[in-house]
């Protein structure tokens, strides 16, 4: 570990905060991270973040629900006990689909939501117990903070913030 | 301009506010002490509560006797209970979802309300096909398992095991999408704690929330996603509920308009149902300038074009009736023998509060007055429960043979059970209102600078709304790197 020092930069408003963010960017210094109490958008944009593949793996949640009730109604009502129905035998699955549609449209939506969400706690490491690492309790209040490793550039980089409207900034040590 | 809005939109959020004083104000319920008022209506809905609870112990220990049922009408304030809850429970999905795909700004200050009461509606209506099944220990026979009876499984043809799969759907899917939108305002309020032991507690309830930009932006894409899902959702939850009444043979129940004609009365339903709450919990609560006219407003607009929907379904419902000349026709729910008949009070009951009252609604004045919309709001939910009970009381109170001519009279413990419900509902409510957020101050703050009153006064005159840069002085050197962790 060459630098465990960061420099904190506290904003109190977000369109400050993009700007500044645009401009620490454009003068080449890596942002290790952004604490927001609320969404800003064109953030992750600006700070360079690829985005989120949440929505292609609830597609694919999706499928693999009505896939499930698929093989599920066929399994229950056509294979393992066939029965007849009110004078509708169930002898092949196609034939009797459309009662399944509902079956397939609820598993579809449950295994897409709930997956789905699952995915997106376990990626942002957010569940009960988990203790929350914001640096400031202010951050999820009215302040925004903009995290940046140090480098022996101290000087030039309070100096670029503070002209960016940074309203506090902090230099501290990160174990 | 990223925050432009135009000028001739009215402010969603009134007072001079700033993101802290969003904070403090939704903050100040949780952190202040309920008033008299507050346990008063506690303990009244605690009784309510408890009595229900006893009538239902009372049914499962004596047997589905003790309801008014007879051989003929088998479905009476149980299934009218549980397709009323239902269709409460479904403003709050529908706001919070289909309203985020139209980018309806306004839903921010109610949809956290809105699904904490969708949520309660649900677990009444829940309650209702459970009781209703006489021996509810065997409840989980309606889930495909495998079984002591050689694998006999439950039946896909059936739109009542539809219901299962629907409504567990709904009330899972509604709670995930609830509490995700929950987690920075808990997380929030933890920060904020002072005592420890509500700091524990909000810590949990938080799933340790940091705000981090790659969380924010899977959270947004989370969001549009559930609503995305959701809204097919909701619109199928009631279609299904339909379904039960239309793929009878009945008279008056086999009918193909009733998805279309219950997925609007439910929002209907639904939209009054948030009136009243809202009508009471931003007055005791303080949010006045974040639940504004304007809301109540649109809400009603919502109610007029629903409450259209199930007019024109009712007319072409008795037009019908009376076009077929078909006797048994006569005496299906919307029909000359059902206005004229023993069940005339149920008839005009559902006409007057259903359809007469809130076409005042069109009335500018009217739809824009506090009071007003309280008693409108009172008069559908009155006039929704009439329409569950009429389409299934006064269908079967009138059979193909004289034989089959009953009626139906509730017992005490149909009342108590259904009182109960309304109880339980309120205790839930209560609590959520004394300990959750309830309004979701994360998304509020992202469009107060669009949308703010204050925000908006300044844009008029030509002040923008990113403040001027003041360049900070001291750069401070901490050991400490960590504020929120204890040392």
């Amino acid at each position: 570990m060459e630098s465990s020092k960061v420099i904190h930069a506290f904003y109190n408003d977000d369109e400050v905060l993009l700007d500044a963010v645009k401009a620490v960017k454009s003068e080449h210094y890596h942002i290790e991270e952004v604490f927001c109490p609320f969404p800003v958008h064109g953030l992750d944009k600006a700070m360079g973040l690829a985005p989120t593949k949440l929505a292609i793996t609830a597609f694919f949640y999706g499928i693999t629900g009505l896939s499930f009730a698929i093989w599920m109604t066929n399994y229950m009502m056509i294979e393992d006990w066939p029965q007849d129905i009110g004078g509708k035998p169930s002898f092949s699955w196609i034939e009797n689909m459309p009662a399944f549609v509902p079956i397939m449209f609820e598993l579809t939506v449950f295994f897409a939501a709930h997956l789905m969400v699952i995915t997106f706690y376990m990626r942002s490491r957010i569940w009960p117990f988990k203790k929350a690492d914001n640096p400031d309790p202010r951050t999820t209040d009215d302040h925004f903070l903009m995290e940046i490793p140090i480098h022996n550039n101290e000087e030039a980089l309070t100096s670029l913030l503070s002209k960016t409207g940074a309203v506090e900034i902090n230099i501290v040590d990160k174990h | 301009m990223s925050h432009y809005e135009a000028p001739i939109r009215e402010p969603l959020v009134l007072g001079d506010k700033s993101y802290h004083d969003i904070t403090e104000d939704i903050a100040k319920p949780i952190e202040g002490k309920a008033n008299k008022n507050w346990y008063m209506a506690f303990y009244i809905s605690l009784a309510a509560m408890l009595w229900g609870f006893g009538c239902i112990f009372y049914t499962v220990g004596t047997g589905i006797g003790v309801w008014g049922l007879n051989k003929n009408i088998g479905w009476a304030w149980d299934i009218t209970n549980f397709v009323w809850w239902v269709g409460i429970g479904h403003a709050g999905t529908l706001i919070s979802a289909v309203l985020l795909l139209f980018r309806q700004k306004w839903r921010m200050a109610i949809n956290r309300s809105a699904e904490a009461m969708t949520i309660f509606a649900v677990f009444q209506a829940g309650l209702f096909p459970i009781i209703h099944m006489g021996r509810p220990w065997n409840a989980y026979w309606v889930l495909p398992l495998p079984n002591q009876f050689g694998s006999l499984w439950v039946n896909f043809n059936s739109p009542l095991l539809w219901d299962v799969f629907a409504i567990s759907t709904y009330l899972s899917v509604s709670l995930v999408f609830w509490w995700t939108g929950l987690l920075p305002d808990f997380a929030m309020i933890r920060d904020r704690a002072v005592k420890p032991f509500q700091k524990k507690i909000y810590a949990l309830l938080s799933f340790g929330w940091s705000g981090r930009a790659k969380d924010w932006q899977r959270f947004e894409e989370v969001s549009l996603v559930l609503a995305g899902l959701a809204t097919p959702l909701v619109l199928s939850v009631h279609t299904i509920v339909s379904m039960d009444f239309a793929t009878s043979i009945n008279p008056g129940w086999h009918s193909t308009i009733f998805p279309p004609y219950f997925v609007a009365g439910a929002i209907f339903s639904g939209f009054a149902m948030v009136q009243t709450l809202l009508g009471i919990m931003r007055k005791v609560t303080n949010m006045e300038e974040y639940i504004t006219r304007l809301h109540v407003e649109y809400m009603n607009i919502v109610i007029i074009l629903t409450g259209g929907i199930v007019a024109v379904a009712y007319a072409t419902e008795f037009f019908i009736a009376w076009y077929t000349g078909s006797p048994y026709e006569n005496y299906t729910y919307l029909s000359v023998g059902a206005a004229t008949g023993p069940y005339w009070w149920a008839f005009w009951s559902l006409l007057i509060f259903n359809i007469f009252i809130p076409q005042l609604l069109w009335f500018k004045k009217i739809r824009r007055s506090f009071i007003w919309s309280f008693i409108i709001s009172i008069a559908i939910n009155i006039g929704m429960w009439f329409e569950r009970f009429d389409i299934i009381a006064i269908v079967l109170s009138k059979g193909h043979l004289p034989s089959t001519w009953w009626r139906f009279e509730p017992t005490f413990v149909d009342v108590g059970i259904f009182i109960g419900t309304i109880g339980f509902f309120f205790v839930l409510f209560l609590l959520y209102a004394r300990t959750f957020p309830v309004i979701a101050q994360a998304e509020v703050k992202t469009i107060l600078k669009s949308s703010g009153e204050f925000y908006k006064k300044r844009r008029a005159q030509g002040i923008p709304s990113k403040p001027a840069i003041v360049v900070a002085k001291s750069v401070s050197k901490e050991a400490n790197s960590d504020k929120n962790k204890e040392e």
